[in-house]
């Protein structure tokens, strides 16, 4: 085809655009006296009605700052609240110098440098006749100070904010975490509509992961206002939508009970509800004071906290990685049920090592003279190496790994917290992707007494003793029970229900042999004081030290407690009806049966004498 | 050398006058650009805050963008439609070029950097679809059949998506208007037309999906401002406020308070149709829209008297396209169209447009002065 076309064409080609001009042009004309319409309704009709909001008097727009929500644990305890601070706030607008007056103000009131630069950051973001803090909860003497001087900072006031308050201090720093002023970063994120005349954001914990709910909406008041900015009325208002207020799962009591019972040792407890999930205790020792942290804690302060051989800043019962030792082995040993590898009734021998076949090297129980013959009941109450190694070699490291993986080793548990670990649960696939090595048969025999790569947080270690205490029904923790507002209560985070397919009678002898750890003779735990009329199932672990990845800050005098063993615990009770599930880590702390086992038996006590009584 | 209707209009003998001809300069278009531009120095003055660093770079670009004008009003319009497809290729390569390694500007990525000067592609592709479709369609023999109008379709939609995806929904909808505008002179069927327009209706559920959240805000605030007052219906409320407050006469040049105040956000670019209302009220919005009337009237006329079809195409989708421009703009400052990025064509301050639609111009006066060249 090509351009040369008949002269009829051309013709009836003229017409069509002469056509088509003459209709845009009047599309275009009618769409025009559209626009006038428009402005005649604006400027003729609306004239009157703008004008008075123009001329004189000007709209102002004023956020209304919604009250962040209440933080509670399952008893109604206050964990976050707020509570009425001086701030010593300016209005840029009103201040006839802002940059003489905030030097003035630094030197009446000794203010830092860094809080100036904040003060700064925050009120670019925020209008120019929008109220701004500079200082937070003021002490009494620089209230009394700037009093005295206030007519010579015009634009500059005392006034009352809400400040968080943590009434528990270090107890649950961890779980309920605690807000800051809204960094640059933050600033980067957050809404700018949101966030108008907020000056605080969650940093941590709860207040972090459920920072939207509890930070609630920012309402406006529409305020007409002279010249000189004086507010004259209001137009029109919506309200703030307040943040919610939460219940936690969390029991304070018994946080507690564990937090103290933990001392002297660094280290983390964890218990979860075993019906529901719900997180009972969620306790990281050593810990920190949130509070410092709300009105900006000062530098020095803060570098001693993040420089601490002890690391109360880390939440360890959420990221911690330790070895599982020992505990693991109740899992190990129904894996090998489930999968026939063993029967219940089967011995092993063991003469206080074992040998690969052609392999020289021994790999030896940690009791030198052996166990003599061992079946399941006896392996997992006396902790036998030996019969693990034989176990889990029979049983190879796929079975193992796909096994152990159901009851949530090596992932996340989902829990409604943010910086959460996934741990590790060592495979043939994770073996040749990280370190592109094959897999070797001595590392089937570590992993199957819970040392070599293996990798658990607490969190990770109690839910999969939940998971078994429920017989296979896999439990999901969380920590937020209910969410209140003004209109309506909802549940917490939804959990996602799964089950383990597990035969009775396994489950049965494994749960009869965690008994026996703590209540037989010749059960690792069974010094443990029993001034308690319920059954308990537990199993004690002692890890040998890798040292917590993060802690890379010991000095050479602390090296030789650093290698003293982790001790560990799991424990359910009561054994036939499950209501709770406990893991223990203490830091260093030797041997699980005497030092760990203690404290789960404390914590367990406590809960359910407690519930009993309701 | 006089060639029919115009040279009769302007037969009086004056220096000027004979000069602009030489330069291939439209004189009645030409006269319409330099009152808009005049204008545009008057209320930026205002706008701006009587900031004259303001007025000085935007004289250097007016300056710059009539120069752009007038070399290429001097090009006969069979260059263009000679390298129409090259240089629309061009600007398809450039403008994936910015999706991949674009700067960002604003959240957005338009910019390619070459080193010594910033180029945004997305400008150059305003000009350079609507000079691809009409020398695709002139090709043809018009009305377009159905297979042109799919391939035509697909020439629009390529550049258009590229470039709302930088994301710049302004441009991408001048984009679009420009290659539309093509095609419907070249007479694409009024069912067409009815059956696209309803079906644009249908696909915004669609269109929504895949917008982005601060595109979807702007539609909801445009459906109702008072929503949030704080932050996007801000600039609605406010603007709506200084356009009303301006009544019939204004209240005088330099007399806008709510851009005085520091309540109008942006008042010196795309909202600067606001502080010209409220200085110079209705009589003065009447004024300025036909002014741009009379620019439109102008282009339209050319597109009637061009000397082929390529040329008569290109220039009513150019005359369309400035019509979508102050449309979109002034529709979006009093509040009966959402806000997308697009500023007042020839008043707005800033921004590389002012040179592309200059050089749109350029174009059109080339089409009219070059009338009596043949080539083929």
């Amino acid at each position: 085809m090509s351009s040369f076309h008949s002269i009829k064409d051309s013709q009836l080609e003229n017409h069509l655009f002469l056509n088509r001009i003459m209709a845009a042009f009047i599309a275009i004309v009618l769409l025009t006296s559209g626009l006038i319409v428009r402005l005649i309704h604006l400027q003729v009709a609306g004239h009157e009605h703008y004008a008075s909001l123009a001329k004189d008097n000007s709209i102002k727009i004023y956020p209304i700052i919604p009250t962040r929500g209440m933080i509670y644990d399952r008893h109604g305890n206050i964990l976050a609240e707020n509570t009425q601070s001086y701030s010593l706030e300016i209005i840029p607008e009103k201040a006839k110098d802002l940059d003489d007056t905030l030097l003035r103000l630094q030197k009446l009131l000794n203010i830092s440098d860094e809080k100036i630069d904040l003060f700064q950051k925050q009120r670019k973001r925020q209008k120019w006749f929008a109220s701004t803090p500079l200082l937070l909860s003021m002490s009494d003497e620089e209230i009394a100070k700037f009093a005295v001087n206030r007519p010579f900072f015009p634009g500059v006031d005392i006034k009352q904010r809400l400040v968080r308050h943590y009434p528990y201090n270090e107890l649950a720093a961890h779980v309920v975490g605690y807000v800051g002023r809204i960094n640059e970063a933050e600033m980067k994120t957050l809404s700018a509509e949101e966030y108008q005349g907020s000056t605080h954001v969650g940093k941590l914990g709860i207040e972090s992961s459920y920072e939207t709910e509890l930070h609630g909406k920012t309402g406006y008041a529409e305020i007409e206002t002279n010249v000189q900015a004086r507010p004259l009325n209001t137009l029109n208002e919506t309200d703030a939508v307040q943040g919610v207020n939460l219940y936690l799962t969390l029991d304070m009591d018994l946080q507690k009970t564990a937090y103290d019972a933990l001392a002297p040792y660094n280290g983390a407890v964890v218990a979860i509800d075993v019906k529901t999930g719900g997180v009972l205790v969620f306790a990281s020792r050593p810990s920190f004071d949130p509070n410092p942290f709300v009105a900006g804690i000062a530098n020095d302060a803060y570098q001693a906290l993040q420089s601490s051989e002890a690391q109360p800043l880390y939440n360890r019962a959420l990221r911690g990685l330790y070895p599982p030792g020992s505990t693991l082995k109740p899992f190990v040993a129904l894996a090998g049920l489930e999968h026939n590898t063993v029967t219940p009734s089967q011995r092993f021998l063991c003469p206080g090592y074992y040998q690969l076949p052609n392999v020289d090297h021994k790999y030896r129980c940690w009791k030198k003279t052996g166990h003599d013959w061992v079946n399941v009941n006896k392996a997992i109450t006396e902790s036998c190496d030996v019969y693990f190694y034989r176990l889990a070699s029979a049983l190879g490291i796929d079975d193992m790994h796909n096994f152990l993986q159901k009851f949530g080793f090596g992932e996340k548990t989902g829990i409604d917290l943010v910086g959460e670990k996934s741990g590790l649960l060592p495979s043939r696939e994770w073996k040749f992707e990280q370190k592109k090595q094959s897999w070797y048969p001595g590392e089937t025999l570590i992993t199957g007494i819970g040392q070599g790569s293996n990798q658990v947080t607490p969190l990770q270690l109690a839910r999969a003793t939940a998971t078994l205490a429920n017989r296979g029904n896999v439990v999901t923790p969380f920590l937020v029970d209910k969410i209140v507002s003004g209109t309506q209560t909802r549940p917490g985070p939804e959990t996602h229900k799964d089950i383990i397919p597990l035969k009775k009678s396994n489950v049965d002898t494994i749960v009869s042999a965690m008994v026996d750890v703590v209540h037989s003779e010749r059960g690792t735990a069974h010094d443990l004081k029993k001034d308690f009329n319920y059954l308990m199932a537990g199993k004690t672990g002692t890890a040998q030290v890798l040292g917590i990845k993060q802690n890379a800050k010991y000095n050479e005098n602390a090296i030789e407690f650093k290698y003293r063993d982790h001790a560990l615990f799991i424990a359910f009770a009561p054994a036939d009806d499950p209501k709770i599930a406990v893991a223990v880590i203490a830091e260093n702390g030797g041997h699980g049966g005497s030092v760990a086992a203690p404290i789960a038996a404390k914590v367990i006590k406590q809960y359910l004498n407690d519930n009993n009584e309701n | 050398m006089k060639t029919e209707t115009h040279s009769h209009q302007f037969e009086t003998p004056s220096v000027i006058g004979t000069i602009l001809r030489r330069l291939h300069i439209d004189i009645p278009l030409f006269i319409g650009l330099s009152l808009a531009a005049t204008l545009s120095f008057i209320i930026l003055y205002s706008a701006g805050s009587q900031d004259m660093g303001v007025l000085t770079r935007q004289a250097a670009r007016i300056g710059l963008a009539f120069g752009f004008m007038t070399v290429l009003a001097h090009i006969d319009p069979y260059q263009f439609k000679r390298y129409s497809a090259l240089l629309f290729g061009i600007g398809i390569v450039l403008l994936a070029a910015v999706l991949v390694m674009g700067q960002t500007a604003l959240g957005a990525q338009r910019w390619l950097d070459l080193g010594f000067f910033r180029f945004q592609p997305s400008e150059m592709i305003k000009i350079t679809t609507p000079m691809m479709i009409a020398w695709y369609l002139s090709e043809h023999p018009l009305p377009p059949r159905p297979k042109q109008l799919l391939i035509a379709t697909t020439l629009i939609l390529v550049p258009t998506l590229l470039i709302a995806k930088q994301p710049d929904l302004g441009t991408a909808i001048l984009v679009a208007s420009s290659g539309a505008g093509v095609l419907f002179f070249a007479g694409l069927s009024w069912w067409y037309i009815i059956g696209i327009l309803a079906s644009l209706t249908a696909l915004t559920p669609i269109l929504w999906h895949f917008m982005h959240d601060y595109q979807r805000a702007r539609v909801l605030t445009f459906l109702n401002p008072e929503a949030d007052p704080l932050g996007r219906g801000y600039h609605i409320i406010q603007s709506k406020i200084a356009i009303g407050s301006g009544g019939l006469y204004g209240k005088g040049w330099l007399g806008s308070t709510q851009s005085e105040l520091d309540f109008l956000p942006e008042s010196s670019t795309d909202f600067i149709f606001a502080v010209f209302a409220e200085e110079f009220g209705l009589f003065g919005c009447s004024g300025l829209l036909a002014l741009y009337l009379l620019i439109i009237t102008r282009c339209l006329y050319i597109a009637s008297q061009a000397r082929d079809t390529y040329c008569r195409l290109l220039a009513g989708s150019l005359a369309f396209t400035f019509f979508v421009y102050v449309f979109v703009n002034i529709g979006m400052v009093i509040g009966v169209l959402p806000v997308v990025g697009v500023p007042l064509p020839l008043i707005s301050y800033g921004g590389t447009s002012i040179v592309t639609l200059l050089s749109g111009f350029g174009i059109l006066m080339s089409i009219h002065t070059h009338k009596k060249f043949l080539h083929r």
